[in-house]
């Protein structure tokens, strides 16, 4: 059947810089380029290309960029283009349109409407080359009262365990099966040289991850893969997903031909059949059965290691978040609609969720209004774009933040948006042996790690320009935020002045 | 001396280093003209081996005791006794293949230039011959499937 799609993007090939040497050939898992030695030039399948931009990036002359469909749409602001192309592809399938990514409607962002502030004059402002600038932060739950002998300088007060990260952000969660191993390599390589942590998400630890586990967050979800005294022993800290901020009230769906033997051992499930993550986890339906599971994991790990519950920024997540709390939860996590995924229904990713920004600031002032917002550490996650995002989030409420697209995008990825194919050509959401030997993890962790010390180079430049010098001056000091574009009621939720008050 | 090292396990047969190998290796240094106008047309010393599901970029080891320098009839394949470099001159070479017959590793070739075959193989991207550079195909390699260390004997 003649299908009514057209193809999303338009190889543009400069014949005078092309070269026919078949890089962008061999580069291309979607077999968009092939050179021809009839035509005596390399021709392109237009509707194959997903815009990768691998073959931009490998081409030795530069000579390929990719372009938009020039087709335009029919005119109206009404039907667009996105909306006819999508009809089309349910008219032919009949199937729930899937996606990847994070959510890229034009909703409001709003770190982009929130300014930071300096000092001038009346405070110093700080340089961080030159005095000590603390970008430490630690993470767990913390006693209502702390008790200290002063005559002898010690705590008395048992504490409760916390994990330390040398910079406030750690690496937020994705699944082996989902992402490659080299992938997974990497950023746990990047974590331990950063001293930070990574997420194994909900696939389990493989095995060739373990001398990383000092750095691992270990995550229980919903399907619970890879699940047992030994994985939550493993881990520095385990992490309960109830939610992700891509796809709130949904659960996952790995198919069979990406669970081969590696991600069948490490996930415990039988290779080539398909891991369904059931939308909610059957064993909770209220907040004292989530109780039951943190005190369950609590009990298996000894009470050594902090619980964190990871929700998706929903419409009322304050009022949730202070239920986990209350449920014994020593770090939540929220995650922003702008969050990405391996694959998600598109409808879900495009229209569930709120921005991070707004549940964040909500979710930290009602824990203060309670009371109980010392007793937690909150960590935001949901697109964290630069070190001026991560600032933002602390000062807005965050004791850390989550960030996984930013440094997917470090190890290559161009935000194409086709991971579920598992045809990813930067050999991240892949499981195809071809394509994940493209990810050398000591170039990619390498990466990393120049982006996050670079980032937190940054952090502690603008900290300074506060007169502030730690992160915990920082947090939750939202003096430091001035709004701009904004209306009352989202500075009211916010808890932020406009520019100029 | 260092060495080229091929990385089976990285090589993802892009093969970026063949068209990196043939541009320092013309007239221009210019990819677009080494490929399209140069007469005779630059070789590319290196190559890659294998196809999708396993690759390797083959090159000359620079062994600590060559067979092509052991083979060679015209004098024109020489070792560098200070920097261990092995070169083929040539101005000398007869073309007569013996030291294509005796690599090892298959990494020297003859291919017609003009009127008589000569012998061609990595050098390092020496700007002088028997002098190592910095080779163009490690400098290209995407996925540190090439790199260039210090290494065991000269």
């Amino acid at each position: 059947m003649l299908d009514y799609l057209l193809p999303r993007y338009k190889v543009e090939r400069d014949r005078d810089l092309c070269v026919q040497c078949g890089v962008c050939e061999r580069s291309c898992a979607n077999e968009v380029h092939h050179v021809d030695p009839d035509l005596g030039r390399v021709v392109a399948d237009h509707a194959a290309c997903v815009n990768c931009q691998r073959c931009v990036v490998m081409c030795p002359t530069k000579a390929i960029a990719i372009t938009k469909w020039p087709q335009v749409d029919s005119g109206s602001a009404n039907w667009t283009l996105g909306y006819m192309q999508d009809i089309a592809k349910q008219a032919q399938t009949g199937a729930v349109l899937l996606s990847s990514m994070g959510n890229p409607e034009p909703y409001p962002i709003y770190w982009d409407h929130l300014l930071l502030n300096a000092s001038q004059v009346t405070n110093p402002s700080i340089d961080p080359l030159r005095e000590p600038m603390e970008t430490r932060v630690l993470l767990g739950g913390r006693p209502g009262m702390l008790k200290v002998n002063e005559r002898e300088h010690k705590l008395v007060s048992p504490m409760p365990p916390q994990i330390k990260l040398d910079v406030p952000l750690m690496f937020s969660a994705m699944s082996f099966g989902s992402i490659s191993l080299n992938a997974q390599m990497s950023l746990a390589m990047a974590a331990r040289e950063l001293g930070t942590y990574f997420n194994t998400g909900e696939g389990g630890l493989h095995r060739d991850l373990e001398p990383y586990a000092a750095n691992a967050i270990v995550q229980v979800a919903s399907g619970r893969f890879g699940v047992d005294p030994h994985y939550l022993a493993a881990g520095a800290a385990i992490e309960i997903k109830i939610g992700q901020g891509a796809k709130p009230g949904i659960g996952g769906h790995l198919p069979g031909e990406k669970i081969n033997a590696e991600v069948s051992r490490t996930r415990m499930i039988p290779q080539g059949t398909d891991a369904i993550s059931p939308a909610p986890h059957h064993d909770i339906y209220s907040i004292e059965d989530l109780r039951q599971l943190i005190f369950s994991l609590k009990e298996a790990t000894r009470y050594a290691k902090p619980v964190a519950v990871k929700i998706a920024a929903v419409h009322n997540a304050a009022a949730i978040a202070s239920g986990m709390a209350r449920a014994g939860a020593d770090i939540i996590v929220v995650d922003g609609f702008r969050g990405g995924t391996g694959a998600a229904p598109k409808r879900i990713r495009d229209n569930v969720g709120i921005p991070i920004e707004l549940a964040l600031a909500a979710v930290d002032q009602r824990l203060r209004d309670e009371g109980i917002r010392s007793t937690v550490s909150l960590v935001a996650a949901g697109s964290m774009r630069s070190s001026a995002d991560v600032v933002r989030a602390i000062a807005l409420g965050a004791d850390a933040v989550y960030c996984a697209s930013a440094a997917l995008i470090a190890l290559g990825c161009h935000q194409c948006g086709d991971c579920s194919s598992g045809k990813c050509n930067w050999g991240i959401a892949t499981q195809r042996p071809e394509l994940t030997r493209r990810l050398n993890p000591e170039i990619a962790a390498e990466r990393v790690v120049n982006l996050i010390r670079g980032w937190n180079h940054e952090i502690q430049e603008m900290m300074g320009g506060m007169g502030i010098n730690a992160i915990d001056s920082l947090r939750g000091n939202r003096l430091m935020l001035r709004g701009v574009g904004l209306n009352e009621k989202e500075l009211e939720i916010l808890g932020v002045k406009y520019a100029g008050e | 001396m260092k060495r080229i090292y091929a990385i089976e396990s990285w090589c993802i047969d892009c093969r970026r280093c063949e068209v990196a190998c043939k541009t320092f290796h013309s007239k221009s240094k210019n990819t677009v003209k080494a490929f399209t106008l140069e007469f005779p047309a630059p070789r590319n010393r290196v190559r890659v081996e294998g196809g999708k599901t396993l690759s390797l970029a083959v090159n000359c080891r620079h062994c600590a005791h060559p067979k092509c320098v052991e083979g060679c009839i015209s004098g024109a394949m020489t070792k560098n006794p200070k920097t261990g470099v092995v070169t083929s001159d040539p101005e000398k070479c007869v073309g007569c293949r013996t030291c294509v017959s005796m690599c090892p590793f298959g990494a020297v070739r003859v291919e017609d230039v003009v009127d008589k075959g000569v012998a061609y193989k990595c050098d390092l991207c020496g700007e002088v011959l028997g002098e190592p550079g910095e080779p163009s195909c490690v400098a290209a390699c995407p996925n540190r499937a090439l790199i260039y260390v210090e290494s065991e004997e000269c």
